[in-house]
């Protein structure tokens, strides 16, 4: 589903990521692990398209269609969709006007605001005052509603309390369709710090960035312990 | 019939050279004021866009949810209803007459002398709408006004008196608006605005000019005691210049003023536009926000805060988006403490919009363009809530206009 190969990814001056290439097929859910700093969320805005991030060599496919230099919202009309680590806030735009411009087969979320204990927040301005746990349920909520094939989430228990994970936690296995098995459809990236979101998601590949480079893949529950382990320092080891 | 007092009359002929410090001085020899008693326009025989204008300035034309409506076309008077009891609507001249000239309001609150517009009106007056509600009613539909011009280089003088008794909740909707067809005019108004004890008047009044429209609005308020002023200010339409600096007096112990302005200049227009508070009662309160948008057009966005009282608390916030290569947004905001223990506090931005904003709402599947138009309908809406649908629409067109210099 989607494919990244040989991608050079500058911001501003600095070159970020260098020489990046992953594959994740239709159905596979893949975890990208790495230090602060090491270009994950970096690779995650290059995918999205964010104007900061100008690629200088390489290409992204979605799909089999080359999206490398496509507007965002191309790309979102692909089947793209992101729950942002630090979503900006917009003021005098309401959290349930950006629900409804996510939501466009106009389905009724009601129910769906209920159980992400997000009502009572819908009619606040976009992430203003929000806490780290309020503003993952409103992303979350916003892919439910946007119903993307790739799903990125970028350190989604970033902030959260335990509570709040677990139920975010549920939500995005849904959302990734981990009770379907191996008959799954949608695809996703997910970066993660501490590993909770592992417990929630049949995870079938990881990989550790290290230095804007991908240096190792494999089985990411595995992946998850050495790093707890041993640290980075131990995969860099290796790939030395 | 004369207005003016012997006295009056002087002090208005030695204003009218009197040039105004803000803004451009425009020569009113330049404009048409000439009655047209025989060919009145009455509310039905407006043509089919005027109609549609007045809708865009707010007016309903078929008076539905309204308690009463007031439309002045030139210098006479289109339509006058009022459908509200404890609610007085009448033009102007006939307040004059029926209240013996009015001496309590007429010329209390705007100083007829101030400039050469005032001077003008004073001394060249139409007519303009007697708005009064009874104590203590409270109306559950706004009324609404007009001011219209269509015809050629007419210039407009226009002097209106609100008056909201003891007690009183009152809602207004004032347009002011031109015709398609009419290119340059120039309407002169002075609004008088009364708030008497623990009163209450909304007053919104939505600008749709003309491209080559100038204008000059007068207004005072004065507010006492418990008292509420709520004012919303509108101009989404390019307008050659306007310039105004409405104040309110807060007379009373815990009177009370707020003014939001929202404004979007396209290219070629100039808008000098302010607001002006004086608190010098104990427990008054003030709030004036201003949200501007430059799409090429110039802007001064002007705010003044006047503490005269040590318990009074005042909050002043101009915030102005660039969205176009030229254009002006030049935020003068203004706090006075004249005794010691106020407080007041002003907050001005002028920038542009963020591009981290725009790509979020992208990657939600908006396109730039929507994106962009979104974020500054939710600018605009921090000042007020709710934007009229009609003028929605103006706004959307101001958006997609991408010829005026690009973003």
């Amino acid at each position: 589903m989607l494919k990244v190969e040989d991608l050079w990814v500058n911001v501003g001056e600095k070159q970020v990521l260098k020489g990046v290439n992953f594959e994740i097929p239709k159905g596979r859910t893949h975890i990208l692990f790495g230090k602060n700093g090491s270009g994950k969320t970096t690779l995650l805005l290059t995918l999205i398209g964010f104007s900061n991030y100008k690629v200088v060599q390489g290409r992204i496919l979605f799909k089999g269609i080359d999206i490398t230099r496509m507007p965002i919202n191309e790309w979102v009309q692909l089947g793209m969709g992101v729950s942002f680590q630090r979503p900006p806030t917009v003021r005098g735009l309401s959290t349930r006007q950006m629900a409804d411009i996510c939501n466009r087969s106009g389905m009724d979320y009601t129910n769906l605001a209920e159980r992400l204990n997000f009502t009572d927040f819908l009619d606040r301005d976009l992430n203003v005052g929000f806490s780290g746990g309020e503003m993952k349920r409103s992303e979350i909520l916003q892919l439910m509603l946007q119903k993307p094939d790739f799903i990125m989430l970028d350190e989604p228990e970033s902030g959260v309390d335990i509570e709040n994970m677990h139920l975010i936690g549920e939500v995005a296995g849904e959302l990734l369709q981990r009770h379907l098995n191996r008959t799954r459809k949608r695809s996703g990236l997910i970066i993660t710090h501490t590993g909770y979101i592992l417990d929630y998601l049949n995870a079938d590949l990881g990989y550790v960035m290290i230095d804007g480079a991908i240096v190792c893949s494999g089985n990411p529950n595995q992946i998850f312990s050495t790093i707890n382990e041993k640290g980075f320092e131990e995969c860099a080891q290796c790939v030395i | 019939m004369c207005h003016l007092t012997d006295q009056q009359r002087l002090l208005a002929e030695q204003a009218q050279e009197k040039v105004c410090p803000y803004a451009e001085d425009i020569d009113l020899n330049g404009y048409i004021h000439e009655p047209e008693h025989d060919q009145v326009p009455t509310y039905d025989k407006l043509l089919a866009d005027e109609r549609e204008t007045l809708v865009k300035a707010g007016f309903d034309v078929d008076d539905h949810d309204r308690a009463a409506s007031f439309l002045q076309v030139n210098h006479e008077i289109g339509h006058c209803s009022r459908q509200t009891e404890g609610v007085e609507v009448m033009p102007m001249r006939q307040a004059l007459e029926k209240y013996d000239g009015l001496p309590e309001y007429w010329w209390q609150a705007v100083k007829l002398d101030a400039d050469k517009y005032t001077a003008k009106v004073a001394l060249d007056f139409d007519n303009g709408y007697f708005i009064r509600a009874l104590a203590g009613t409270k109306t559950q539909l706004p009324v609404q006004a007009c001011l219209f011009m269509n015809s050629e280089k007419v210039l407009q003088n226009v002097h209106n008196i609100i008056v909201v008794e003891e007690g009183a909740e009152l809602e207004i909707i004032s347009g002011c608006a031109t015709s398609h067809q009419l290119k340059q005019g120039l309407h002169l108004g002075v609004s008088e605005l009364y708030i008497k004890k623990n009163a209450r008047l909304s007053f919104t009044m939505i600008h749709h000019w003309g491209e080559e429209v100038m204008t000059r609005p007068r207004t005072v308020v004065q507010v006492e005691e418990g008292g509420t002023y709520i004012s919303n200010y509108i101009s989404m339409k390019r307008v050659r210049s306007l310039q105004m600096y409405p104040t309110a007096y807060l007379r009373g112990r815990g009177a009370t003023a707020r003014f939001n302005s929202i404004v979007a200049a396209p290219s070629g227009s100039h808008l000098d536009m302010g607001s002006r508070v004086v608190l010098s009662y104990p427990e008054c309160k003030a709030e004036v926000i201003s949200r501007t948008v430059s799409f090429g057009g110039d802007i001064i966005a002007r705010g003044h805060l006047i503490g005269e009282d040590p318990s009074v608390k005042a909050h002043l916030e101009c915030h102005g988006l660039m969205l176009r290569k030229h254009g002006l947004i030049h935020a003068i905001p203004e706090l006075e403490g004249r005794v010691s223990g106020v407080e007041m506090s002003h907050e001005a931005a002028v920038g542009k919009i963020a591009q981290e904003e725009v790509e979020y709402l992208m990657a939600r599947g908006l396109s730039e363009e929507e994106a962009t138009s979104t974020i500054v309908r939710g600018f605009l809406n921090v000042a007020i809530e709710g934007l009229p649908a009609s003028l929605q629409k103006d706004l959307d067109e101001l958006m997609a206009k991408s010829d005026e210099g690009g973003m």
